[in-house]
């Protein structure tokens, strides 16, 4: 059992394969969708970025542009502790979530780790509200201790604004 | 007589000062025909903010926008680099000239039946024009413009009315805040910049990139109302206000606030709160790396405008709502917002982020920030305003005959910070021009 932990701890970001991948992002997106959003903050590294450009902005840097969102690994944490906290009132009681990830493909390794992407929809249910997600993921996954670990997650919208949804209160 | 709930316009809002009471008819909130009314007699009537300079900066440079329900687009002239307004719409038969959300161009066409418009909006190209006959006459059908068109220090406002008064005139006292926001961007730009000269560039402030664009299932007064209203920080923003918290920024409320009748139904509440300022009141979501050089700034601004004007620059934060849709909120970052009614119960939003132009790029990375924690549909706090308003309006739709209540602070001589004077005023002008 030691000797399989090593292994795995040693292992390189070139051995990780599609299904892996896929098993990770389905993993994170039932972690969402049941509100186990603790441990839905375990998957980021300690330096991940979670990043949402606007609709009419898709190219935008975070740095320069106003953007949706652009946390940084304290404030992913703190989302989670909000929404957990009920008096983030929008999501308190808690709306249905369900994220429909597909088309994942591994983009190669880059800089800031192993490039993929994925297509998603994203449903929330509430009261009477009805509000949809569209777009396309960007992660940057990396290896810590031999565990996949989100690096950056962007979500690029493909809706013409958020209308009528207003606001992006759970996570995408 | 409004026909759905059978009672009078004059009231429906009753300004009961000796008793203590403020109130309004819930069915200001749900029925259609007062919004037909606001149509006309707000909307049509009021200045009305369409954009800033900054967002089309070079001559030809457009920009589509729809205002108040009404397709417009806005472009600098090729010939005298002024912004001109017009209706989107074809002088030949009406389809959509700019069918871009943003560009530049020398002349626009319209691709039903290629007529062809300069920045000026004259018509430049008839295809087949001599089969037009009697008075046609080229020059009488260009693009048909706004009725008015006026700008205060970047910020372009629009009006439907001909016979409107003046823009500075309907400012009133709103005016000075629009002052105190450029000056103050205007003194952190050669601050940071290291130099007293002032750049040549008339500008001082830019529109960001990125658009909020968002929506709420809410009259769009209740947006107005949210939007300066300080009596809800706490109980509604209580998560925001712990996330600060565990960021190690404790909130103890608002410290020498006041609120103010700016004229014609502006007001603004201003006050002095634990989060910071970019221009320029350090907090911790700024970082230690910033904290001299932002206090340096304060103390400059401090010196620049004398104590009290220079303190109300740095350190206050204030929420202006011009009359009847334009929010500005100069807090932990500055935040230009517009509303507008689509049905009574269903509001489009949008936001944008204004910020002292050519700002080094780690200071703007920190404003940006700062924006993001609070402000706008993925922040910590913006989320709970939505739902905040959704849930006023899903409750008035229980009973449109009952009533709601703006009666805070009524007694008071000088109103405070957590009072609603502030949305009183509002209503007192909205009343006066429904009546009118």
């Amino acid at each position: 059992m030691r000797q399989v932990e090593a292994d795995k701890a040693g292992r390189p970001i070139e051995s990780i394969g599609r299904a892996e991948v896929e098993d990770f992002l389905y993993t994170e997106a039932d972690l969402i969708d049941r509100w186990q959003l603790k441990e839905w903050v375990e998957l980021y590294a300690e330096d991940a970025r979670y990043f949402v450009p606007t609709t009419d902005l898709p190219s935008a840097d975070p740095k320069n542009d106003l953007v949706y969102i652009h946390h940084d690994y304290i404030r992913i944490r703190e989302l989670a502790r909000r929404l957990l906290s009920s008096k983030a009132h929008r999501e308190y009681p808690y709306s249905k979530v369900r994220h429909l990830v597909t088309n994942v493909r591994l983009m190669g390794i880059e800089d800031d780790g192993l490039h993929v992407s994925a297509n998603f929809t994203v449903w929330r249910f509430r009261n009477e509200d009805v509000d949809h997600f569209v777009g396309q993921y960007d992660y940057w996954l990396k290896l810590v201790g031999g565990e996949l670990k989100i690096g950056q997650k962007k979500a690029t919208l493909d809706q013409i604004t958020l209308r009528p949804a207003g606001a992006i209160s759970i996570v995408l | 007589m409004i026909k759905d709930v059978g009672l009078d316009l004059e009231g429906i809002v009753e300004d009961r000062s000796e008793e203590g009471i403020f109130r309004y008819h819930r069915s200001t909130l749900t029925s259609p025909e007062i919004l037909e009314i606001e149509r006309r007699k707000i909307f049509d009537k009021c200045w009305i903010y369409l954009g800033h300079e900054s967002e089309v900066p070079k001559p030809g440079d457009y920009k589509r926008r729809k205002v108040v329900g009404r397709p417009l687009f806005f472009i600098r002239s090729r010939k005298s680099s002024k912004i001109n307004v017009f209706f989107n719409a074809c002088a030949h038969r009406g389809a959509a000239i700019c069918r871009h959300d943003e560009g530049r161009a020398n002349a626009l066409q319209c691709f039903y039946h290629a007529w062809t418009f300069d920045t000026e909006g004259n018509l430049i190209g008839v295809p087949g024009e001599e089969a037009y006959g009697g008075s046609w006459d080229r020059d009488k059908m260009g693009l048909k413009s706004v009725p008015r068109v006026e700008s205060y220090r970047g910020f372009i406002f629009v009006n439907f009315n001909p016979e409107a008064e003046d823009l500075i005139t309907y400012l009133a006292e709103a005016k000075d805040y629009l002052d105190h926001i450029v000056d103050g961007a205007e003194e952190a730009v050669r601050f940071y910049r290291g130099s007293s000269n002032g750049s040549s560039d008339p500008l001082s402030m830019e529109i960001l990139r990125g658009t909020h664009m968002y929506a709420v299932k809410a009259n769009w007064k209740l947006v107005g109302e949210n939007g300066y209203d300080a009596y809800h920080v706490a109980p509604t923003h209580a998560s925001y206000i712990q996330y600060l918290k565990n960021v190690g920024q404790e909130i103890s409320g608002y410290k020498n606030g006041i609120q103010k009748n700016l004229g014609n139904g502006h007001a603004v509440f201003e006050g002095e709160i634990d989060w910071g300022r970019p221009v320029s009141k350090w907090s911790a979501v700024f970082g230690e790396d910033s904290k001299e050089e932002m206090e340096a700034l304060r103390k400059h601004i401090i010196n620049k405008f004398g104590e009290e004007r220079g303190r109300l620059i740095a350190e206050l934060d204030r929420n202006l709502l011009i009359f009847p849709n334009l929010t500005i909120n100069d807090i932990m970052a500055l935040v230009i917002r517009t509303f507008y009614a689509i049905r009574p119960d269903y509001t489009e939003i949008t936001s944008w982020e204004l910020v002292p132009k050519g700002e080094r790029p780690d200071v703007r990375a920190k404003r940006l920030d700062s924006f993001l924690t609070f402000l706008g549909p993925g922040g910590f706090a913006s989320p709970e305003d939505a739902e905040a308003v959704e849930s006023c309006q899903q409750g008035v739709q229980a009973d449109p005959n009952a009533w709601s209540y703006l009666s805070r602070g009524l007694h008071h001589d000088t109103p405070q910070i957590l009072d609603e004077h502030q949305m009183r005023t509002w209503w007192r002008e909205w009343h006066r021009r429904m009546l009118g």
